[in-house]
């Protein structure tokens, strides 16, 4: 009986690897192969002149030296960051008071599934056809530029796009409108999650709704806030759709409000794999470290 | 398996890490052993580039093909084909057929190198690709002809069945563009883009007094008197020019140098001239700072953009000036043409056949109908406002009086083309202008605006044509 017990078992597992099998096909041909294959690009002088092929030569860390020293990757890197962060304070402050208004019972909001899924909106659209939409709203005779000089507010038209803080500003808060929708929500679980009882022992006590959320709710959502800040950090050094409409792929003024991403992009022109390869390395380090912060930290809830 | 990876995730993150800790001492003596890494590597890349081309005598071409496969990136060669060739009927957007060979049409987009980029892919599997799918005829553009005109990808004409004789009559800088170099003929054009100053009728009586093309020539004869003429024009409330760019191709066209010299980037000094007055014009609001084809730019093509003149040649005017839109002031007739402040060309596109070609002869026919046949030329120019490759059809057409333009307002501009295009001379093309070009432009706009010095624009653009062409030194 015993032994016909266990190779039931086994038989169950059997099973438990046949469905996983597409993931892990799925994974190893287009994530696990791709990834060591960069590393191993980022090695070569591998680039394309004209539609002559030079390389691959192997040239060990000549492409992450050339990357770090010629500026590029600090530049970059500090023009993602600036972005990011422009973009990711006023989303994070909105997001927090919305769900805080949602998840408050004594508010009884009406309609609030409505705006729930009104705020998330703007996640659906495609970033590209977002970034276009803002490209024509603040072109130099786009709308926003006509309707200010109509309110006599300018008398020249604005260049958005030519002037580093309008232009950076314009892609954080593109980013900000994409997500503030999707991180309330976030927000909104983490707080309906606080046992209630909490909330009802500090009304009993007096405390006003200032000091429950500064006192009960920020304390016991720290995690949901961590995840949301790594995710949203990491998803924020990958930027690219937006700015590179935005700015036709230029990064302009002077590059700055060129990221990362669009550095990379750069490389495809010449199909230059070994720069872009250490560059990629470069990102996923990054995001490893990242990711690894996050890992520990949600483990460690756990126990 | 999770924290194998991220352990070894770790030890890669250190090992950069401690790398990039050497990263001070290390370049300084790595750098010097770079360069000469590149030198040694440059000439053995030449001979590699060379050698192909000098043993090429085994062009593959064959005329047993059932399909023939064209690419390009707009619908202009193919509205060409479909009113002009003899036997070509048209099947839907895509295809085509000539006598029983299918036509299959590729046409993508220039935008983002995407014609190119899938050009290249495509001939670099020519060899191995089924013969329905090779490439029999491909287009390119001047910027970059020689990309693939140099290579063993492009056939000779001469392999294909067009003559010496044949192409007699075509302008020799048309032929300069497409010989490789060892002096071969790798395509030819049925067009030819010498440009002129188009200028806008209205705004010239109301400022100059005259819109006759006489009047307007002797208010841009020189740079000099287009800056000044160009004052006038924005005390009226005109823009002399949609953007600075207008006026990039006139002066990068009179250059004495090559962009790309022994492997460095060069500015020449008439690029350099073009920055000093496109400078001052944009600081004096007489023309602005938009990119060619922008919204920005094509506003100009009405009445309400109030922009005084472009510079361009035939196929921008039949082309690209919303003609067709009643509301432009081409439709009504509105642009007139005078020589300008300099001779320039732009554009052009030429047909190549690609080696590998099963379709040979009736490639040559098409390269020989549309090119060399005279009286297809002049039925060009007559129902496309083109300008054609053609010098004795050109002359007699510039001589005659019964041809005019509509967009011109019933006036013949033929033989100011016909004057410009003996000034061309294209001996400065390197594969690298088009890239270079653009980069410029692009890089120059930011000190136009003022978000920059003239020396850090500079520094933009070296750092953006190193990444398009990272052999390149500055």
């Amino acid at each position: 009986m015993a032994k016909a017990k266990k190779s039931q078992v086994v038989k169950y597992n059997k099973w438990g690897y046949i469905f996983l099998i597409p993931f892990v096909l799925v994974y190893l041909i287009f994530q696990l192969i791709p990834l060591f294959t960069t590393i191993y690009n980022s090695f070569f002088e591998n680039y394309r002149q004209g539609i002559v092929q030079v390389g691959p030569n192997f040239v060990g860390f000549q492409n992450f030296v050339t990357i770090f020293t010629n500026g590029d990757i600090p530049t970059y890197f500090s023009n993602t960051m600036i972005m990011w962060i422009l973009g990711f304070v006023p989303q994070i402050l909105i997001s927090l008071l919305l769900g805080a208004w949602f998840s408050d019972t004594r508010l009884r909001l009406k309609c609030a599934s409505f705006f729930k899924t009104v705020i998330y909106m703007p996640n659906l659209i495609m970033a590209s056809a977002f970034a276009m939409l803002f490209f024509t709203l603040f072109s130099d005779i786009g709308p926003v530029n006509s309707l200010m000089i109509q309110m006599g507010l300018i008398s020249q038209p604005y260049k958005f796009l030519s002037h580093t803080i309008s232009a950076r500003g314009l892609v954080a808060f593109m980013n900000c409108l994409m997500w503030f929708g999707n991180t309330t929500i976030l927000l909104m679980a983490g707080m309906l999650g606080i046992d209630s009882a909490l909330f009802e022992a500090a009304q009993v006590d007096g405390a006003t709704s200032t000091q429950v959320f500064f006192k009960i709710t920020l304390p016991l959502l720290r995690p949901i806030l961590l995840y949301v800040l790594i995710t949203s950090l990491i998803g924020g050094l990958q930027m690219f759709d937006v700015p590179q409409i935005l700015t036709n792929g230029d990064g302009s003024p002077m590059r700055t409000s060129m990221t990362l991403i669009m550095y990379l992009n750069k490389h495809l022109y010449s199909k230059n794999f070994g720069l872009a390869g250490a560059l990629s390395v470069f990102l996923f380090i990054i995001t490893g470290i990242l990711s690894l912060i996050v890992f520990k930290f949600t483990t460690q809830e756990e126990k | 398996m999770k924290k194998k990876l991220l352990s070894a995730l770790l030890s890669v993150a250190m090992v950069s890490a401690l790398l990039v800790g050497c990263g001070d001492s290390a370049p300084a003596a790595e750098a010097p052993a770079a360069d000469t890494a590149a030198e040694a590597e440059t000439p053995a890349d030449d001979t590699a580039a060379e050698a192909p081309a000098a043993e090429a005598t085994e062009w593959t071409v064959s005329d047993d093909g059932k399909v023939l496969n064209i690419y390009c990136w707009n619908e202009e060669f193919k509205s060409r084909l479909t009113d002009h060739y003899p036997g070509y009927e048209e099947v839907d957007a895509t295809h085509g057929k000539i006598g029983d060979v299918d036509v299959v049409w590729t046409i993508v987009p220039s935008d983002d190198n995407a014609y190119q980029n899938n050009l290249d892919e495509t001939l670099l599997g020519q060899a191995d690709a089924a013969a329905d799918d090779k490439i029999d005829l491909f287009l390119v553009e001047a910027d970059y002809a020689l990309k693939y005109v140099d290579t063993p990808y492009t056939v000779p004409v001469t392999e294909l069945g067009v003559t010496d004789a044949d192409v007699a009559e075509q302008y020799q800088y048309t032929k300069d563009v497409v010989t490789d170099s060892n002096g071969q003929l790798k395509g030819v054009s049925w067009q030819g883009c010498p440009g002129v100053l188009i200028y806008n009728r209205e705004a010239a009586k109301e400022v100059l007094g005259a819109d006759d093309a006489d009047t307007v020539q002797a208010a841009v004869k020189d740079w000099d008197t287009f800056q000044a003429t160009a004052a006038q024009m924005a005390d009226a409330g005109y823009k002399m020019t949609a953007t600075a760019n207008d006026s990039f191709r006139v002066f990068s066209n009179n250059v004495s140098t090559k962009w790309v010299e022994n492997g460095a980037i060069n500015i020449d000094a008439n690029i350099k001239a073009w920055v000093d007055m496109s400078k001052e014009m944009v600081d004096a609001g007489q023309t602005g700072t938009a990119d060619l084809w922008s919204d920005d730019w094509s506003a100009g093509f009405y009445p309400e953009g109030k922009v005084f003149c472009y510079f361009g040649p035939a196929w921008l005017i039949n082309f690209c000036m919303a003609a067709d839109d009643a509301s432009s002031i081409a439709a009504k007739g509105g642009w007139g043409a005078c020589k300008g402040p300099q001779g320039f060309f732009w554009g052009g596109t030429w047909i190549c056949g690609a080696n590998g070609t099963d379709n040979a002869s009736l490639v040559a026919d098409i390269m020989k109908q549309l090119t060399c046949n005279a009286d297809i030329m002049t039925e060009i120019v007559k129902a496309d406002d083109d300008f054609v490759n053609n010098q004795s059809a050109m002359d007699a057409m510039a001589a005659d009086a019964s041809y005019s333009s509509k967009v011109f307002g019933g006036i013949n501009p033929l033989p100011m083309y016909v004057e410009g295009v003996k000034t061309i001379d294209l001996s400065k093309l390197t594969n690298y202008d088009q890239g270079c070009n653009e980069e410029f432009q692009k890089a120059m706009k930011d000190y136009f605006e003022g978000n920059a010095t003239y020396e850090e624009a500079l520094d933009v653009f070296y750092k953006g044509v190193t990444e398009k062409y990272p052999e390149l030194t500055y």
